[in-house]
């Protein structure tokens, strides 16, 4: 009787477990089912190479590449901008700042990253946007400038707290056998610590895109959400994501338009698919 | 002129200090502008009263109330299920093909886009299931988004317990589930609560994922079951700033700066529980 209860929530645990598996299926799935529908009246060609996105002209074009070309713009900026200060914040956190600055450092980068991203579009909406159009003497300051600087600040969390945990996972004796043969801190800094972390830094630049890809309403509020192909950084775009969650409210529930936000979350869901079993390759490597 | 090694160091680590400072410095000023601004606003009727006028004067009661709600609702879905996935990872996994590929599905779940759980609750809760949008529909997608941060959190919780409480335990004859009821889960409790405010705190700040399956824009009543649509403080911030003209600006920044104060109490929660068990442990 014992054993048979044991058995029995043995079970009952195990799909608990396995709930994670059905979960990224049924997200794909879900995805899949509205998003494929698109292509019964859209040719899949015209979806993904298509340059026009204007669900409203008639006939209605529902071409990716304006907004792909948007995510890809502020990703672009926003990683170029967070990569060299979040490692070069979690390299001054781990090796060099004495302790009371370190606990300081860190809790900032703490409350950064607990910060939720409806106030920090709202605040680069009214605040950063602005500034950027002063700046710059543009028409507007909602453009992927802005929206890169605000979306970099909500991946250097990210990429603080990879990196950091990889660079302290590196042996003692390599930084002492380096100090040893004379080099100064910082030749063992960049000669020694960093190529030893390096599957950190690739799992922290990865994940950090991942978050920035994915982000949806900062992205929104401040990029000034014109879907059209952006010339350069100083105009208003629009992302995937902020087509999604700006027009979903206004479609028709199985019109074309409908499936055609579901056809982009599939794309996203691929994309951050792809980028996320990347870090997690890495992060597994470090660890053998 | 070559610099010396020593000269070469000074300079390094002067650009690595300026980094870092242009890391913290938007954070202070966030917060300064969010207290000098969203102060103001604060007072009793602005935390307990409806809104009046299009949202343009009154409190924003509906919108703490409604995010109370989701919190509740998140916890309630999220915990035993996270907390169970943790046990059979940590307990009775064994390394294997299926471990790891539990393993790289809540790595995807911790990735995947906000705004793609959005879409994924409204074809699965609110119209596959019927739950039409509703608190139920946003929590059990807030559910599922938090999922990994309690899975990962709740794993660390327990194999932090000492391999020796359950040898002990099992070499008095008691049962393996027994074991992880009344030694191990005790004893990792304090590790899981800290996770799931956490993950919870996460769930209290979204937008995108109630968008589409309970944020009401305007609904000056509390919900009546978990069938009800309600307002949300995140979404409420986002009507605010972009969907309402002529919004005076102390009550944007007064929603803002009650979002971020109850994001951190809850994250406050989370260190206090965390420096208890510090304290506490024996081992």
């Amino acid at each position: 009787m014992r054993k048979f209860r044991e058995s029995l929530i043995e079970k009952f645990i195990l799909l608990n477990g396995l709930a994670s598996i059905l979960f990224v299926i049924l997200i794909f799935f879900f995805l899949a089912k509205d998003g494929v529908a698109l292509f019964k009246t859209v040719r899949l060609s015209d979806f993904l190479f298509g340059i026009f996105w204007d669900p409203l002209a008639e006939p209605p074009q529902f071409g990716i590449v304006p907004l792909f070309l948007g995510s890809l713009m502020v990703t672009f900026g926003a990683t170029a901008i967070s990569v060299p200060l979040g490692i070069a914040c979690a390299i001054f956190i781990g090796e060099i700042a004495p302790r009371w600055m370190r606990e300081f450092l860190k809790a900032g980068v703490e409350l950064l990253a607990a910060i939720p991203s409806i106030v920090i579009g709202f605040i680069g909406m009214t605040m950063m946007a602005p500034f950027v159009k002063k700046m710059f003497s543009l028409p507007t300051g909602l453009t992927a400038l802005s929206g890169a600087i605000a979306l970099a600040f909500m991946a250097i969390p990210t990429i603080v707290s990879i990196m950091e945990d990889a660079i302290s996972a590196v042996p003692r004796s390599y930084r002492e056998g380096s100090f040893a043969l004379g080099a100064t801190h910082w030749q063992t800094i960049y000669r020694v610590i960093i190529p030893a972390a390096s599957s950190g830094i690739v799992a922290s630049v990865m994940l950090g895109i991942g978050r920035v890809i994915g982000e949806t309403m900062a992205v929104m509020m401040i990029t000034g959400n014109a879907a059209v192909i952006p010339r350069t950084i100083l105009e208003p775009v629009r992302t995937m994501t902020a087509t999604i969650a700006a027009e979903m409210g206004e479609t028709v529930r199985g019109s074309d338009h409908y499936f055609a936000l579901f056809a982009v979350g599939m794309v996203l869901f691929l994309i951050t698919f792809a980028i996320n079993l990347i870090a997690d390759a890495a992060l597994h490597r470090e660890r053998k | 002129m070559k610099l010396s090694p020593k000269w070469k160091q000074r300079i390094a680590f002067s650009v690595l200090g300026l980094a870092s400072v242009v890391v913290i410095v938007p954070v202070i000023v966030i917060f300064s502008i969010l207290i000098e601004k969203g102060l103001p606003a604060i007072n009793w009727e602005f935390l307990t009263a409806m809104p009046r006028m299009g949202m343009r004067a009154g409190g924003i009661f509906p919108a703490i109330a409604g995010t109370m709600y989701l919190v509740l609702g998140t916890i309630v879905v999220a915990l035993p299920l996270g907390v169970l996935a943790a046990v059979y990872l940590v307990e009775y996994a064994r390394q294997n093909w299926m471990t790891r590929m539990i393993e790289v599905a809540i790595v995807n779940l911790a990735g995947v886009p906000s705004v793609v759980y959005g879409l994924f609750g409204l074809g699965l809760f609110v119209i596959f299931l019927k739950f039409g949008s509703s608190i139920l529909a946003g929590s059990l997608t807030l559910s599922i988004m938090v999922l990994p941060v309690i899975i990962t959190a709740s794993k660390e919780a327990l194999s932090s317990v000492p391999q020796s409480f359950r040898e002990a335990s099992l070499a008095l004859g008691v049962s393996k589930w027994q074991t992880i009821r009344c030694i191990v889960l005790p004893n990792a409790l304090p590790g899981i609560l800290t996770g799931t405010i956490l993950g919870v705190s996460r769930a209290a700040g979204e937008t995108a994922p109630i968008l589409f399956t309970v944020a009401a824009f305007y609904l000056p009543r509390l919900p009546k079951s978990v069938f009800d649509q309600c307002m949300a403080l995140p979404y409420h911030l986002y009507v605010l700033s972009t969907q309402v003209p002529n919004v005076n600006p102390k009550i944007q920044y007064g929603t803002a700066l009650v979002l971020v104060a109850l994001v951190f109490i809850l994250n406050f929660l989370a260190i206090v529980v965390r420096a208890h068990i510090r304290g506490k442990k024996q081992w």
